[in-house]
């Protein structure tokens, strides 16, 4: 494919790249920019972390799982371009000097790159902003007080300066369908409009979709496959909308896990806390709710809470539609009810008042896999369980609603006693793994107790360890 | 003077602008091939047939090397040559290489390994503790067993009783660059080799055995690591000696780094312990007799683990006086990666398994575990002195005193040593008091009382850490240095740089021996071509070895100086000084440069080597006695955490540490590695976990699995402070190793979270390591049944 990006202020365009070819190789491999470090490839440590920005703003991607057909029209800093040309450090590079914020120093490329990022977006949740970058060596504490310290020192000219220029310069919409790498290379596909892709993926059903990679890219790091033809969905921007009505949320599937974050704070925003909990700001700023959903991992963290609030699917084949409600969509372990060439255009959420309870159980709490996460939502009349949606990932092959549970719950008094006589029904509902996670056993009993903890939070009973002041 | 200023790291520039170079970072010749191994896939068997031809018909592919292409079998082990670079037919753990794949680019390499037609015979595969002793799977004849007085009957003699077990997980490294290494071919067969590794003279060692040459013919070079923890002391070997091979068979450079699922299912890890115990103490809490029995799964080969099991029975004492005590130490073989050094190389096991007795006591008699800790400690004072009330002399039990021990001096260690350097009363004081500890315990009695989902917990725990590799004879370090026409200095010696800031503080010495600020001191890669026969950078032993020999060079270079200046100026040596940049001789003054050009013009040699032994060591590992240690390095850390006990989910909510690290060489850095090791420990302790599936495969081989903390787990308040006193120990200007002590500290964490189970019911949490979330839930179980 051909693909044209600013990096570190340069203007960079290159013909024939191969689809899957990561920016971390090449920034190392063939520009010789060895700043950027490979430490996991698999999004999970961050010390490739680059700073990309486009029309939306700048965010942190990691480059071990960014195909470079991604990052076509946009502007990426890698360490490299955080100082100035003349060598002036960036306010977070000296704060990182002036605190010891760097030991074996392996991480910290990918530290001054998020924090360079956070400083420039004016995010002042540091430990979100951090928490997709892993340091063995200094605990933390000293990249927080570098990052406290840098806070208020004005954005660089030259940091500032990628948002204005390279628009102009470089379309950032699609390509020619027909762009190919190679008379032998299977197609790439960059395609500007929804109605382009369905149109290509009728054609191509065995191809893979490209949304954020923060799966698909594993598929390539780790799994060392070629993928055969793919299209990328970084260009369709109409795949990306949000469109509120009075009666509904509707989501493209293109959205990504931090805009639906920002989205989901104003109508469910203990869905917005869990979320905060969903990958790194790094993956978060990949990763689409298309791709969490039609990924089919049991353990992905959306389709649960989308299923407690009565979400519908919205999948399309060439023009054809069909809507059908989320949880149906899951038929077994990594099986869904979509056909070949049939691909995840929306989520539609019904607007109704806020009681959903999220509930993420996982060994380490930021940026792991859930064990378990529990949604609940349960609306109450005259101290009534009027109705129950609840949902599990975890707990089964798919992601999966308690049809027992609730069926024990409603029309019953919001009592603890029922809630108790509601537990057994889990053991129905769910017949939960063993691996390396947690235990079949654990799994259960803590679903158990996560419905118990609706009924402590009730009576405001402090139930959630974050909320514990040290 | 350059010591005791926290200057940052020497390269923390490099680090932040991304221009440090990893050993991946090192531009490579052009023609430069990359390895990879093929891996097994079962944990015991045989290999009965490998196709090969897939793999080499890969694209890409240059060579492959099987074990029949190497005679004779290079062998990687740093100990007991039972660790040959390809599993000869024999497979003894699920991720040993058996071939080397040889291609023009990584992912070439990476992807054609996994291409190879493999037949093998499964055999039934000992992975457990439990089927380990059940096999009589071992290394050595037999357990190791120390022992001082009649520890059984002591404990039979006493007032009260514990007894119990802990499982105690390992931990994978996870430094953040992995395993990689370089190898250069060089006229006349010669090799120049770039490892990441914590030992060059080691690499050096086993890349000229596997090349059959002299070890003058191969030279290796460690600027820096990006992470090491112990990890990489004898983990870089086979990549090493599979670079130097390859680079021989094919007379180009060859390169190989482990992709990180690679590195973590191939390489060893901390040893994980069981450590059973039994106590018995008086009303108070005080210590009459204990055993313990430590199992260590040490996997498939030897590596490092006798010394590990050893420095674990080393530490079942850590802070305290056992008056009669017996400990058994079994190394089980087993078939799974090869345990291997990690920071406190046993002694965080050990010390754990007594922490948890403490524990114990505290439960069984209804005390606070701090004050049962204290009154356990060993005394301040050397002979003839009295410590206080703490220091009350011990009630007659049931067992006489054992011989040789005073009844009023708890001095001695169970190994016979003298501790003669005890501060842990003061220090835990005046932790005490800085963290509020009396007053915050009550307000977690309060807030327990008044809640029913978040229970707190809070603990003060104490470490005491011996300093010292225990082989002897590694306890040596070389130095060399030039100082050059212009008064610039030129520094190297035998330590690595692994982030540790070994290479500042080393830098800060030299500087301070000539009076020069730091930046005339240029600090070079580790050479074994510039200083030979090095021991790891490991045992905490960096600073205080490399920098005691690098003084020594210095003070050399420096004598010569002022013997030349002396005579010129007509005054004597001893009145030639060094200070700020400038030297004063004879009522003369000059910038250092002018008096290094004088000598020099005068003719007088401005290079040194330096060498440092540390005095005063014997030890013999079989008896379990003598002094295996120049010294204790000490630290205490007050933990305050609250558990879920829906779910088991935990945070530590404050953590305060008091740590001792001499007149420290460098407090910031100093301070750097306590915050790093005490998250890295409490880590281990809680969400590391190490999970194999029945077949021996390692299921936790990536961050998406094996969880390392983030930014979120360190203490919502993190209170670090240095105990700031001299080192009684004649060290590099009376400061102490401060690497692996800190890592310790974790264990508060562990305790604080026990005391947290412990306020859910009546039982004792008998908490396992980690503490998951799943092992919390079940230890409330536990407690409420």
């Amino acid at each position: 494919m051909d693909i044209a990006f600013l990096l570190n202020g340069e203007r960079v365009a290159l013909t024939g790249v191969a689809p899957t070819a990561t920016l971390l190789d090449w920034l190392r491999e063939t520009r010789g920019l060895t700043g950027t470090k490979e430490a996991c490839r698999e999004g999970d440590c961050g010390a490739c972390t680059v700073m990309v920005t486009d029309a939306d703003g700048s965010r942190a991607l990691n480059a071990c799982i960014l195909f470079l057909p991604q990052i076509h029209g946009k502007a990426i800093r890698t360490v490299e371009g955080l100082a100035a040309p003349d060598g002036r450090l960036h306010p977070v590079q000296e704060a990182l000097i002036d605190h010891h914020g760097s030991q074996c120093g392996f991480c910290t490329p990918g530290f001054a790159v998020s924090m360079a990022t956070a400083h420039k977006t004016g995010e002042t949740d540091l430990d979100s902003a951090l928490a997709g970058n892993l340091c063995r060596c200094t605990g933390y504490a000293p990249i927080l007080r570098a990052a406290e310290a840098a806070r208020h020192a004005p954005v660089p000219d030259w940091i500032e300066d990628d948002a204005s220029f390279f628009l102009a310069e470089i379309p950032s919409g699609g390509a020619d369908p027909q762009d190919r790498r190679g008379a032998d290379s299977p197609p790439a596909f960059r395609p500007a409009t929804v109605d382009a892709l369905a149109n290509w993926y009728d054609a191509h059903p065995d191809a893979t979709l490209i949304a954020g990679a923060t799966d698909v890219g594993l598929w390539v790091t780790k799994g060392l496959r070629d993928l055969g033809p793919v299209a990328f969905l970084s260009c369709c921007e109409d795949l990306k909308r949000i469109e509120t009505t009075e009666t509904e949320i509707r989501i493209g599937a293109g959205v990504t896990i931090a805009r639906l974050l920002d989205l989901m704070r104003a109508h469910h925003p203990q869905f917005a806390r869990m979320l905060t909990r969903f990958g790194s700001a790094q993956v978060r700023a990949a990763a689409t709710l298309g791709g969490n959903i039609a990924n089919g991992s049991p353990i992905g963290d959306s389709p649960p809470a989308l299923i407690a609030l009565g979400a519908t699917l919205h999948l399309r084949k060439g023009d054809t539609r069909r809507a059908l409600p989320l949880e149906d969509f899951f038929l077994e372990y990594r099986k869904q009810d979509r056909a070949p060439g049939e691909f995840v255009e929306a989520v539609t959420v019904p607007r109704q008042p806020d009681s959903l309870r999220c509930y993420k159980l996982s060994k380490r709490r930021d940026q792991d896999i859930s064990a378990v996460l529990g949604c609940f939502n349960l609306t109450l009349r005259d101290g009534r369980i009027e109705s129950a949606r609840i949902a599990f990932g975890g707990m089964a092959g798919i992601p999966k609603s308690a049809g027992e549970v609730e069926a024990a719950l409603i029309g019953r008094p919001f009592t603890e006693a029922t809630l108790e006589a509601a537990l057994p029904a889990f053991a129905t509902d769910f017949q939960p793994m063993s691996d390396m996670r947690a235990s079949a056993g654990y799994r259960l009993q803590a679903a158990r107790n996560m419905l118990m903890r609706l009924w402590h939070e009730s009576r405001n009973e402090p139930a959630d360890i974050a909320e514990v002041a040290p | 003077m350059s010591v005791t200023h926290p200057l940052p790291h020497d390269a923390a520039r490099l680090h932040v602008t991304g221009e440090a170079r990893y050993l991946d970072d090192i531009p490579a010749p052009a023609g430069t091939l990359h390895l990879a191994f093929g891996l097994s896939d079962i944990a015991h068997g045989r290999v009965l047939a490998m196709d090969l031809a897939p793999v080499r018909a890969t694209p890409g592919v240059v060579a492959v090397l099987g074990p029949d292409d190497l005679d004779p079998m290079p062998d990687c082990s740093p100990s007991a040559h039972d660790e040959p670079l390809l599993a000869p037919g024999e497979i003894s753990y699920c991720g040993q290489p058996l071939f080397l794949v040889i291609a023009d680019s990584h992912l070439a390499a990476r992807k054609a390994a996994r291409r190879a037609d493999l037949t093998s015979e499964d055999r039934p595969a000992i992975l457990t503790i439990d089927q380990a002793l059940a096999a009589n799977s071992r290394f050595e004849d037999g357990p190791r067993i120390w022992e001082r007085g009649d520890a059984a009957a002591a404990i039979a003699g006493a007032a009260h009783r514990v007894e119990g077990v802990i499982e105690i997980g390992g931990q994978e490294h996870f430094y953040l660059e992995g395993q990689a290494a370089l190898a250069l071919p060089q006229e006349g067969g010669d090799m120049v080799v770039h490892a990441s590794t914590q030992h060059p003279s080691e690499i050096q060692h086993k890349v000229a055995d596997a090349l059959g040459l002299p070890m003058h013919a191969v030279r290796v070079e460690v600027r820096r690591m990006g992470g090491a923890f112990g990890g990489k002391e004898s983990q870089g070997n086979a990549l090493a000696i599979a670079c130097a091979l390859a680079a021989r068979a094919t007379g180009r450079p060859c390169r190989m780094r482990y992709d990180r699922d690679d590195d973590m299912v191939i390489t060893g890890k901390r040893h994980d312990f069981r450590i059973r115990y039994r106590a018995g103490t008086d009303g108070e809490g005080r210590l009459e007799g204990v055993e313990f029995v430590q199992y260590t799964r040490c996997g498939w080969a030897q590596d490092l683990s006798l010394p590990v099991a050893d420095r674990a029975m080393l530490h079942a004492d850590n802070a305290y006086f056992l008056p009669a005590v017996r400990i058994e130490s079994h190394r089980l073989k087993t078939h799974t990666q090869s345990a291997t050094a990690f920071r406190g190389f046993g002694g965080p096991q050990g010390m754990v398994g007594i922490e948890r007795v403490m524990d114990h006591i505290a439960h069984v008699l209804g005390r606070d575990p701090l004050e049962v800790r204290r009154i356990n400690y060993y005394d301040s004072a050397p002979a003839g002195a009295e410590a206080g009330g703490l220091s009350a002399p011990r009630r007659s039990s049931g067992s006489a005193p054992p011989e040789g021990i005073s009844a009023k001096k708890k001095t001695t260690t169970p190994y016979g040593m003298e501790v003669e350097d005890f501060i842990l009363h003061e220090m835990t004081a005046a932790l005490a008091e800085r963290a509020d500890y009396a007053a915050r315990r009550a307000a977690v009695a309060e807030w327990n009382a008044r809640h029913a989902v978040l229970k707190k917990g809070i603990a003060l725990t104490p470490v005491k850490f011996g300093i010292s590799f225990t082989l002897s004879h590694l306890n040596q370090a070389g130095a060399l240095v030039h100082v050059y026409q212009d008064g610039s200095v030129h520094l190297n010696h035998g330590g690595t740089e692994m982030g540790q800031g070994l290479f500042q503080k080393v830098a800060q010495v030299a500087a301070s021996a000539f009076g020069l600020p730091v930046g005339a001191v240029k600090i070079t890669a580790t050479d074994t071509g510039k200083v030979p026969n090095t021991s790891a950078t490991a045992a905490s032993s960096g600073s205080d070895m490399n920098g005691m020999a690098v003084k020594a060079a210095c003070d050399e270079i420096r004598g010569r100086i002022a013997a030349h200046l002396a005579e010129l100026h007509q005054t004597e040596p001893a009145e030639v000084h060094f200070a700020d940049g400038r030297v004063f001789a004879g009522g003369n003054e000059m910038s250092f440069a002018t008096a290094a050009k004088s000598a020099y013009e005068g003719r007088v040699s401005l290079s040194a080597t330096g060498f440092y032994r540390t005095p005063g060591l014997s030890w013999d590992r079989i008896a379990g006695t003598g002094q295996p240690f120049f010294y204790f390095a000490y630290g205490a850390a007050a933990s305050e955490v609250v558990i879920d006990t829906l779910t088991g989910e935990n945070r530590i909510l404050r953590t305060d540490i008091l740590h001792d690290a001499g007149a420290s060489l460098n407090p910031a850095l100093d301070i750097g590695q306590i915050e790093g090791g005490f998250v890295q420990g409490a880590g281990w302790l809680t969400m590391e976990e190490l999970v194999w599936d029945a077949k021996g495969r390692l299921s936790t081989h990536a961050p998406s699995t094996y969880k390392i903390p983030a930014v979120g787990d360190r203490p919502g308040i993190f209170n670090v402070a240095l105990w700031d006193a001299p080192n009684p120990a004649e060290t590099i200007y009376r400061s102490k190793a401060v690497g692996e002590p800190p890592f310790m500290l974790g264990i508060s964490v562990l305790m604080a979270l026990s005391d947290a189970v412990a306020a859910c019911g009546p039982g004792y949490p008998a908490l396992d390591a980690p503490a998951t979330p799943e092992r919390i839930l079940a230890a409330i179980d536990r407690v409420r049944a």
